[in-house]
């Protein structure tokens, strides 16, 4: 296995897929000649021309509904948002098109599309450029939601979203392109889309995190560790269809929750990863299920600022600590 | 037929109600529908009338006390029945019993018998925050029990009734953990099943153990507690005291002073010293009086960190002898001699007199026999000290004079009720009339 | 607003094609009319959009394309839906929210399909359709076949950024796309002039380049042969058309529209020119068809309208597991 940052897990996972099936193509802002704003295509356009690597105008409600038009009659396309700040501009085409074709024609179409691109704050880009937008295209039925938090799982997550014949939302983070990690190099390595992931075993409490704040709450459960604290870190890595069984099954052995994120709070998937164990763990809880969100603001500049906008380790260890009563 | 009188319902938010007054005495005739007593809720002052007709034949609960909803508080029946299967289920043992057992007892082998029933009326692990007068202890101060989910779970697949634990979660909460301390305690200690529970008093700290300020829990302030502290507030001010005095023998808290200065002679062992540790031995047994208004919530102390009330020339300070409760008296009397000291030469840092959690004001020196203490806010009480004195008292049938000594005690009635001060100046009473408790454990 | 003067003399088409013409734009009419009339005794629920006077647009335009060829639209579709080859049945059993409606009764007026016949919707969100359209026309351009994509909106569309967008990219990657405006000269209750700062849609194309065509919407030849151009242009040279068919809606924009933003003598004054009278007076007057064939047409499309009537009626209602299907190509579910 190599050891692979997660842009160039992602650039390998497009690059094997543009390769194995001709129907696929990648379309977005600056993805070929420019060779990806956040470089995840560099390469591609050398390697696949300019029919399948495609640069578009800045149109992304009209690029988001020319994929959705191709899609229903066959192609799989790979449309990149240079951030999912601008998919807000193509939520209609997402939304009204991609999420509900196939139900509205009563099962005669299959949109296999994946739309992808950093999500969630990066490093002082601001209020526009900062959002995490996953609960918005979670709430839909339709849609499959995917946040990978490793070079392996952005990879092996992005293959099968690929490959799926559904619409895929597929999340990245900007702050972890530079991450490293094993990443296999088999070709038919896909990770399986619904499926959560354990990432740290443990025992007296339970942190839910995904995306970034993988990373965070692993940080913190090895701090907890040394203070006699065992915590069991769990990345669902889809957020729809959501794992809700391995959440609660570990809920049940620990008996304590925290659910971490970096999106707002209100109506956030960590406010629905919370009612789902609250009804389906109800009588195995200890304390009430805690969330931790990003400040409920517009991400603000200052450096200072947007640091306690988003939760770091500090804030998952005094969580768990509070749902230990310690 | 014979039926028990039970607390009844008299308001929708009502969680317990206070006896004002019984308008029929033991004895006295009673027919349905006529009033049998005047009853204080949350919100009135209610008539509570007799559901049966006969005879009253015993007050449970007297004027000033409070009861839960469904607590039997009398029992009316026909004049010649044989009530002892009603009083048995409605017992609900007193302090005052256990007193009178006391005295009744061979002095050798009181103290076991005096323990179980004390213990039984104030069980050291007593739920959360026994409500004013704590005779269930399981009920929290709003009248329910804070379990969390899965505690309650283990709690019943381990046949445990949680009911007798202390949570320690936030707001009393019985939590996880909880249950699990529960479960190894029962496993840790076979063998005291079916033996007397004893009175357990504080284990003393580590020698030399150095104590800051009292940790703490706080607890919601009942719908009750803050009807009560609001009428009380409005009507006496804004702490609104009530006194309660008792009158003790001090012959062995005499004899046990000079034994140990005998023993010590280094030592100067004041009687003062003893009062202090009684006082705080006391306070962990009565943790209401060892609390203090904190308007959303009441802020119940783990220790007690006594005030010693110290006169100077420019007036009265009040030196904090940390965690009494867990200190030797030998700790105390060089503490308090230490501490006055440097009151006196105002030498003391404000950490050392600021934040008792109960105050100690002893005026015996001046020949005062009896006083009420103003209370030092946030504080939820001051013990009024007064002097020794002989005074003759029927004992044994017999006129003899003893030491005495009275006491008062003035309360913060948002925090303590009058039952509540009663049964903490009577645990107080009981150790200082016999010190030895304090050398039991 | 201007006629535009581009008629095609009538004896260039065979006869077939001609009376194939009238028969969709008679059955099209007669079928709408009893629309309205199963809405009023609420067999059919929701919205319900009715192209009673604009049939020469969609029957015109879409006998310019092969059967290969796609149809993507917007709300107002039955007509095209039933021009594209649907049978009357299916279109009216989705309207009455049946099993045996061609969405399988889920989808309802504003959402006709049959991928098998090209006709890829019924497209509610005013100008969704202008983006899906322009990707249809790029897969079959990546595909390299010569198909063509037909999309149909109103004008009121046109002042959506999907409209520009697409033309754009059409232009910038030369697509095989033909849009055609259908200026019925209201958005919903709002009038054209009210609505738009410079009203000539067909000139807006020159902002991408893209050539474009103004067409009599009332004569259903015209927009044929215009259609016929713009078809030859995608097949052949990979180029996008736009045309901006002038026409008129008789009925109001919904079921529900009281109408009282323009006066009957307005509507009237269109009627004159109702797409389906003057065609079957040019037919007669060219010696195509008789009295007898127009009366022969009319019995027919009686007969299938009401055969459409039954045929729903009598349709189950979706089954209730149907609820939760269709929702997933590849349902992923652990949970349940």
């Amino acid at each position: 296995m190599a050891v692979l940052t997660m842009r160039d897990a992602l650039n390998q996972a497009l690059k094997e897929e543009l390769a194995r099936d001709n129907s696929v193509f990648l379309m977005g802002e600056e993805v070929a000649e420019y060779q990806g704003a956040y470089k995840v295509t560099r390469g591609l356009l050398e390697e696949f021309g300019p029919k399948r690597v495609i640069d578009t105008p800045i149109t992304e409600l009209g690029f988001a509904g020319l994929g959705v038009g191709a899609a229903m009659v066959g192609l799989r396309p790979i449309i990149e948002f240079m951030t999912f700040n601008f998919s807000i501009l193509a939520t209609d085409q997402i939304i009204n098109s991609a999420a509900k074709m196939r139900y509205m024609s009563g099962g005669q179409f299959k949109i296999p599309i994946v739309f992808r691109g950093p999500n969630g704050s990066a490093y002082q880009v601001s209020s526009q450029h900062s959002q995490a937008l996953e609960s918005w295209y979670a709430y839909f039925p339709g849609l499959k939601v995917v946040m990978p938090s490793t070079p392996a799982d952005a990879k092996g997550l992005l293959k099968s979203a690929i490959r799926d014949d559904d619409p895929v939302i597929f999340l990245e983070q900007e702050r972890m392109y530079g991450m490293k990690g094993e990443v296999p190099d088999d070709e038919d390595f896909t990770i399986p889309l619904g499926v959560a992931d354990v990432k740290r075993e443990g025992t007296d409490a339970t942190i839910i995190a995904r995306s970034v704040m993988v990373p965070t709450a692993l940080q913190a459960a090895e701090q907890l560790e040394k203070e006699g604290i065992s915590c069991e870190v769990i990345d669902p890595r889809t957020i729809r269809p959501l794992d809700i069984n391995t959440i609660v099954e570990s809920v049940k052995k620990t008996n304590r929750a925290v659910v971490c994120e970096e999106s707002h709070p209100f109506a956030s998937v960590g406010a629905e990863i919370s009612a789902e164990i609250t009804e389906r763990a109800f009588d195995y809880l200890d304390a009430p299920v805690k969330r931790l969100s990003g400040a409920d603001v517009p991400m603000p500049y200052a450096k200072n600022l947007e640091q306690m906008a988003i939760p770091d380790v500090a804030a998952v260890v005094a969580a768990v600590k509070e749902v230990s009563y310690l | 037929m014979a039926n028990q009188v039970v607390m009844p319902k008299l308001s929708p938010t009502m969680e317990e109600g206070q006896l004002a007054r019984w308008l029929k005495k033991e004895g006295d005739k009673v027919s349905m529908g006529e009033p049998l007593a005047e009853i204080d809720t949350d919100k009135a002052t209610m008539e509570m009338q007799a559901l049966a007709n006969g005879v009253l034949r015993k007050i449970l609960i007297q004027e000033g006390e409070s009861a839960p909803l469904g607590q039997p508080i009398a029992i009316i029946g026909e004049a010649d029945e044989d009530i002892s299967e009603l009083l048995k289920t409605a017992a609900t043992p007193k302090p005052a019993k256990a007193e009178s057992a006391n005295e009744k007892l061979p002095e050798s082998d009181a103290a076991p018998e005096v323990e179980a029933k004390l213990s039984e009326a104030e069980p050291a692990k007593a739920a959360a925050a026994p409500s004013g007068d704590g005779h269930q202890p399981s009920a929290a101060p709003a009248g329910r029990v804070l379990i969390s989910p899965i505690a309650t779970r283990m709690a019943s697949d381990a046949g445990i009734d949680f009911k007798t634990i202390q949570g320690s979660g936030p707001g009393g909460r019985i939590v996880k953990r909880d249950i699990e301390t529960a479960i190894s305690d029962r496993e840790k200690a076979p063998a005291a099943k079916g033996a007397a529970p004893r009175l357990t008093l504080p284990r003393r700290g580590e020698k030399g153990g150095v104590h800051g300020p009292s940790a703490y829990r706080d607890e919601p302030v009942s719908e009750m507690r803050r009807t009560i502290a609001r009428r009380l507030v409005t009507s006496l001010g804004p702490v609104p005291h009530f006194f309660l005095t008792i009158e003790i023998d001090m012959e062995r808290a005499a004899d046990t002073r000079r034994s140990l200065n005998e023993l010590y002679p280094d030592l100067k062992l004041s009687i003062n010293d003893l009062i202090i540790k009684v006082a705080a031995v006391s306070l962990i047994q009565h943790p209401q009086v060892n609390a203090s208004f904190q308007d959303k919530t009441i802020r119940f102390y783990e220790h007690a960190d006594i005030g010693v009330a110290v006169a100077t020339e420019n007036g009265l300070i009040t030196p904090i002898v940390r965690a009494a409760d867990a200190k030797s008296l030998t700790d105390i009397a060089a503490e308090v001699r230490e501490l006055a000291e440097r009151a006196r030469a105002r030498k003391l840092k404000p950490e050392e007199y600021l934040g008792a959690t109960c105050s100690i004001s002893n005026l015996g020196m001046f020949g005062i026999e009896e006083f009420t203490a103003v209370i030092n806010p946030p504080e939820g009480a001051i013990l009024a000290v007064g002097a020794m004195s002989p005074k003759a008292v029927v004992k044994d049938g017999q006129v003899t004079v003893r030491q005495t000594m009275r006491v008062t005690l003035s309360c913060d009635h948002r925090v303590i009720d009058g039952a509540t001060g009663a049964k903490f100046l009577q645990t107080f009473k009981q150790i200082l009339e016999n010190p030895l408790y304090l050398f039991l454990d | 607003m201007d006629r535009p003067e581009n008629s095609t003399p009538v004896l260039q088409e065979d006869r077939e094609t001609l009376v194939k013409i009238l028969h969709q734009m008679i059955l099209i009419r007669r079928f709408e009319e009893k629309c309205a009339e199963s809405y009023s005794l609420g067999k059919i629920g929701g919205f319900c959009h009715l192209y009673i006077g604009q049939e020469a647009v969609g029957v015109g335009a879409i006998s310019a394309l092969r059967q290969d060829d796609y149809v993507l639209t917007s709300y107002r579709e039955h007509g095209q839906a039933i021009a594209k080859g649907m049978s009357p049945d299916a279109v009216m059993a989705e309207l009455y929210g049946k099993a045996g409606g061609c969405s399988r009764g889920k989808g309802g007026s504003m959402h006709l399909f049959d991928v098998e016949l090209g006709f890829l919707g019924g497209h509610a969100i005013v100008g969704g359709q202008i983006p899906l359209a322009t990707g249809v026309a790029f897969a079959a351009k990546y595909k390299e076949t010569d198909q063509v994509t037909l999309c149909f909106f109103g004008e009121a569309a046109v002042n959506q950024g999907a409209f520009h967008e697409s033309l754009n990219m059409a232009q910038l990657w030369k697509l095989p796309c033909i849009y055609i405006c259908e200026n019925n000269m209201y958005g919903m209750g709002t009038s054209l002039q009210r609505a738009m700062s410079f009203q000539n849609v067909a000139l807006k194309s020159g902002a991408y380049e893209v050539v474009s065509e103004a067409v009599d919407g009332m004569d259903v030849l015209a927009m044929r042969a215009a259609t016929q151009r713009a078809v030859k242009r995608a097949r052949e040279e990979s180029l996008p058309t736009l045309l901006e068919a002038r026409t008129y809606r008789y009925m109001g924009h919904s079921m529900s529209d009281p109408g009282n933003y323009r006066t009957r003598a307005e509507i009237e004054k269109y009627q004159e020119r109702d797409p389906i009278k003057i065609f079957t007076t040019q037919l007669k007057d060219a010696g195509v068809i008789e009295d007898g064939d127009v009366a022969e047409i009319e019995a027919q499309v009686k007969e299938d309208v009401e055969r459409s009537v039954k045929f729903a009626d009598e349709s189950p209602l979706p089954d209730a597991n149907e609820l939760y299907t269709d929702i997933y190509a590849n349902p992923i579910d652990r949970n349940e």
